[in-house]
């Protein structure tokens, strides 16, 4: 059986980092973005099974990564959590009406994203 | 030239201004129609052709004294600014249309004083506007080369032709709508196009005679100089005759208020009283422009003619007798021009007061009473009409019929002194409130009498009989009254004398009369508007009233005239804006006062006067009622604008605290953005700490190399994290002002060094240059160092942060200015976006375009460097206008 893929966007090394041990422990095979272009470069080359994207980035920020995942045949249907520190409902309801599959927001607790992107991804 | 064609030139020009006057009342509203030049121009009336030929005749036989006719007026001018402003103030709040309604209103709309000022000015102008006729009929035959008398039967007489014409025109301009004071734009302006054609072919003359029928000014003195009684022209030979210099000049200077046709140009065709500013210099400009070459013209004439001429017509003669008859022609069209427009603009003038001033009030009302509305305007203009032929054809009989062989200006004067007799009652009660109708009345019946008696008698009797007797030995051979020489007096000329005397008996009866019975409350209270008229709110409720009248009354007199629509819409305006209820049955003295200025447009004050009491039933008021009311008036007033000061104030607090209402809100949205921004700056380290956290407990088999990595990672953004929130209390804390700061004399450059200390190491890593460019050594300042550091050392990193590894430089400099410290710190970095420029001090700003990005650093520095420097009583701010990088400048006290 093939590896699931995942992509994390943020551009914070630190939490990346804990997020990128966690998921290689269960068995993902991991890309690191740090900031929306840089997820887009790697969607061109791969079709991820899900997308771990932060909105608040320098240059291409989470919204904009999101719309370009959705307007793309080849991408549009990769799943897609939102992981963010904006947890008003009114940016909960901006994300879900973009399309996203799930909104997550920070703190979080490790076990319990794993857990999502399992559900999400099964 | 043969006189058909000389008609038929004169029948082209007048069809000419009908065209203009035509084309000016349709474009009416145009800036160029209505401009201050046209209203100075119109006022140039004043030079008829009294002037045009007339003061050359004088110029020629009696010297420089033709010059007090046009000296009064540039005396008067500068005045106008206070006078003749007041009167056209007052004058458009009354609605008055004419002298007579002015001097009637001024005291108390009295019916008598109205009509009685109305036949002054007939008797004054009527026998001016004659000579006027004689002007053009003498100058027509002249050009014609007919040398005859007046012609045989009126059918052939051409200026009988020309009169008709004239009447036609001013009938027909002059009463299109049934309000007298509504602006007659077409005659006014084809007034000012007739003052600028008079005035440029006389030059042309002027300059003909001069230069090119004489070698220039100083040869026609020379040639003059050297004939006889030469000195008698050029100036005064005795006292006596500098007397009557000084009070032809005083006559003149009445005139230019009074004349009929001065006051209907300068008072009631005004459209803005700032057109004044315009006249007082234009005006006497023109007049001097006028009589430039009057002396020359006349002097020519008297050295080319001798006495075989009337020295009147010389500018018309010389031309002629030289062979220049196109010249000639011009001239006469030019002396044609004075004529129209004098005799148009005064037999309207006087028209309206024939109308409204006399016949409407002593004949008509009755009958209006009772008709309709149209009929009514029907019958009003036709007055006007018949009266403005009437006069004229009254003027042309009476030239017929007394065809005296008298110069122009010997009428002119006298028509002057007549109507001088107005000046007490007009000009008095313009300033004294006690000035009473009844001293009005008597006071101009007793100077037109004495003018009558100095004057006009003797000079009938002279002029028309041939007798004598009467001038050389008095009356009953009574010596004392002779008229030429009342009491002895025999220096003066008989115009002056004839001024002299009625004005003294004029204005003593005036005064004594005034001050001897007092008169009745109406007149004090015009009186009182009249004198006070700069109170303009004051003039609104300034007319006392006590009686009872019904509005439906009213209303039914008003509609009578103006016709249901007008009075309805002029009384929806009424109630709107003294704010009364429509359905108020009593009227109140508002109302009454309010109505009367309506019908005096139509019918003059003293008939709207009549009528409109006609349907009220008046109280008497006793004259300290009056006063009371007034002066309770003044005091309202004065309320009034307490009052509306307070309101203003009200108003003015109220849209500050809208002001600062909407700055909370802005500190409150500012304050909701800072929250969010710190709880996500907040967020992200606690994320990755609880993150890690959970990896190291969940891993305990982990290497212990990832394990030192990401228990380094937990150290250090707790490290982070204490740092925000001791720049967030810090933040608060100066804001807040709960940090004092502990201000000490201190060495700029020192300070500058330790700043540069503290980060040098991190600089000298990756090869960035910092430099201090001293300019005055020692130069220190009051501030606390450890604040002033932290500022420094902000904007030192910012600087390093964003200039280039190897290349990057950061200058800082400091310098003295007079009462502050300046240190500027300066880096060849990539710089501030020019958007941003005006945020980046904003401890709650986040760029609007990187909503969804991070602030670059913790974002609080610039906002904290803000709140230090401000509390140092200093500035901080970035030079918009560096390009090559970031320029930083510091202020602070010294």
């Amino acid at each position: 059986m093939n590896k699931k893929k995942i992509v994390i966007v943020d551009d914070e090394p630190n939490i990346v980092m804990s997020l990128e041990f966690t998921f290689k422990k269960n068995d993902y095979e991991v890309f690191i973005a740090r900031d929306g272009s840089e997820a887009i470069d790697i969607l061109k080359s791969q079709i991820p099974d899900i997308v771990l994207l932060d909105i608040m980035m320098p240059n291409v920020d989470g919204y904009q990564t999101l719309k370009y995942i959705r307007s793309n045949e080849s991408t549009k249907n990769i799943k897609v959590i939102f992981l963010t520190a904006k947890n008003k409902v009114s940016d909960i309801e901006k994300g879900l009406k973009m399309g996203v599959d799930k909104y997550l927001t920070k703190p979080f607790s490790i076990k319990k994203i794993v857990e999502e992107v399992n559900e999400l991804i099964k | 030239m043969s006189s058909y064609i000389l008609i038929i030139i004169i029948i082209v020009y007048l069809l000419f201004l009908f065209g203009v006057a035509f084309w000016a009342e349709k474009k009416a509203k145009r800036s160029w129609i209505t401009n201050p030049y046209v209203y100075t121009l119109s006022l140039a009336v004043y030079c008829s052709a009294w002037t045009y030929y007339g003061s050359v005749g004088i110029a020629a036989t009696s010297g420089v004294s033709f010059l007090t006719t046009y000296l009064g007026p540039v005396i008067a001018a500068p005045l106008w600014v206070i006078i003749l402003n007041k009167i056209i103030r007052i004058s458009k709040q009354h609605k008055v249309s004419s002298i007579a309604d002015f001097i009637s209103l001024r005291y108390g709309n009295d019916r008598f004083l109205g009509a009685l000022v109305t036949l002054i000015c007939i008797i004054g102008i009527v026998p001016y506007i004659s000579l006027q006729l004689k002007a053009v009929s003498e100058t027509f035959d002249i050009i014609s080369g007919r040398f005859t008398n007046v012609s045989q039967t009126i059918f052939n007489d051409s200026t009988f032709y020309i009169a008709v014409l004239m009447a036609v025109f001013a009938a027909f301009f002059g009463t299109r709508t049934t309000d007298a004071t509504k602006r007659k734009q077409g005659i006014v302006f084809s007034v000012a196009l007739e003052s600028v054609i008079k005035l440029i072919f006389f030059l042309v003359v002027g300059v003909y005679v001069t230069y090119y029928l004489y070698d220039g000014t100083i040869d026609i003195y020379d040639k003059m100089s050297s004939t006889e009684n030469f000195a008698s022209l050029i100036g005064f030979d005795t006292l006596e005759s500098g007397v009557n210099w000084y009070f032809m000049m005083f006559l003149s200077f009445l005139a230019i208020f009074l004349l009929p046709r001065q006051f209907h140009l300068s008072v009631i065709e005004n459209t803005n009283e700032n057109h004044l500013k315009t006249a007082i210099w234009l005006f006497p400009l023109y007049l001097l422009l006028f009589n430039v070459f009057v002396v020359f013209i006349a002097w020519g004439g008297k050295l080319s003619f001798g006495d075989f001429a009337n020295p009147d017509y010389y500018s018309l003669l010389l031309p002629l007798d030289n062979g220049h008859v196109f010249l000639a022609t011009l001239v006469f069209l030019g002396g044609f021009s004075a004529v129209i427009s004098m005799v148009v603009v005064s037999t309207l003038a006087l028209s309206t007061m024939l109308s409204n001033n006399l016949i409407i009030p002593y004949g008509f009302l009755d009958k209006f009473s009772r008709s309709h509305p149209e009929r009514n305007a029907n019958y009003i203009k036709n007055i006007r009409r018949i009266s403005i032929f009437c006069l004229i054809l009254g003027a042309y009989f009476f030239y017929i019929n007394f065809n005296i062989q008298l110069s122009l200006f010997a009428i002119g004067q006298l028509s002057f002194v007549i109507i001088a007799q107005l000046a007490p009652s007009f000009f008095i009660g313009l300033f004294w409130n006690r000035g009473s109708s009844r001293a009005a009345k008597t006071g101009i019946i007793v100077g037109t009498l004495i003018t009558t008696y100095t004057l006009v008698l003797p000079f009938v009797l002279d002029t028309i009989f041939g007798y004598t007797g009467f001038i050389i030995s008095g009356p009953f051979k009574i010596e004392l009254l002779k008229p030429y020489a009342i009491f002895g007096i025999d220096f003066l000329n008989p115009v002056t004398h004839a001024f002299f005397w009625s004005m003294f008996a004029n204005i003593g009866t005036y005064l004594i009369i005034s001050l001897v019975f007092k008169g009745n409350y109406r007149e004090r209270n015009y009186g009182e508007m009249f004198v006070n008229s700069n109170y303009n709110s004051l003039q609104e409720n300034a007319f006392v009233w006590k009686g009872e009248a019904y509005v439906s009354d009213i209303r039914s007199v008003l509609k009578r005239f103006l016709g249901k629509e007008r009075t309805d819409r002029a009384l929806d305006l009424f109630y709107l804006k003294y704010d009364l209820p429509k359905d108020n049955e009593k009227a109140d003295a508002r109302l009454i006062n309010f109505s009367e200025k309506l019908l005096t447009g139509n019918i003059g004050s003293a008939s709207s006067r009549i009528l409109i009491s006609s349907v009220v039933e008046e109280q008497p008021i006793s004259l300290v009622e009056v006063l009371e009311i007034l002066e309770e008036n003044k005091k309202t007033l004065s309320t009034n604008k307490f009052l509306k000061q307070k309101s203003e104030e009200l108003t003015k607090l109220t849209d500050e605290l809208k002001e600062a209402n909407e700055e909370l809100k802005d500190q409150d949205k500012l304050k909701n953005e800072f929250l969010d921004t710190v709880a996500h700056e907040l967020k992200t380290p606690i994320t990755s700490i609880m993150a890690a956290s959970e990896v190291l407990i969940d891993n305990g088999d982990m290497v212990d190399e990832l394990r030192i990595q990401f228990l380094d990672n937990i150290l250090k953004d707790s490290e982070r994290l204490s740092k925000l929130i001791h720049n967030i209390l810090d933040l608060e804390k100066l804001a807040s002002g709960r940090e004092l700061l502990d201000k000490k004399v201190n060495t700029i450059d020192a300070t500058i060094k330790k700043a540069i200390s503290g980060i040098y190491t991190i600089a000298e890593k990756r090869n960035i240059t910092i430099k201090i460019r001293e300019s005055v050594a020692g130069l220190s300042a009051r501030y606390d160092e450890d604040r002033i550091l932290q500022v420094l050392t902000n904007l030192l990193s910012n600087a390093i942060k964003f200039v280039d590894d190897e290349k990057g430089i950061v200058e800082i400099s400091y310098k003295n200015t007079e009462d502050f410290v300046q240190i500027i710190v300066v880096d060849n970095g990539k710089g501030v976006p020019k958007e941003d420029m005006k945020y980046i001090f904003d401890k709650f700003y986040q760029s609007k375009n990187q909503n969804t990005k991070k602030p670059l650093g913790s974002g609080f520095g610039l906002a904290i460097s803000r709140q230090i420097i401000e509390g140092h009583k200093g500035s901080i701010w970035i030079d918009k206008n560096y390009q090559q990088g970031a320029r930083f400048i510091i202020e602070i006290p010294r």
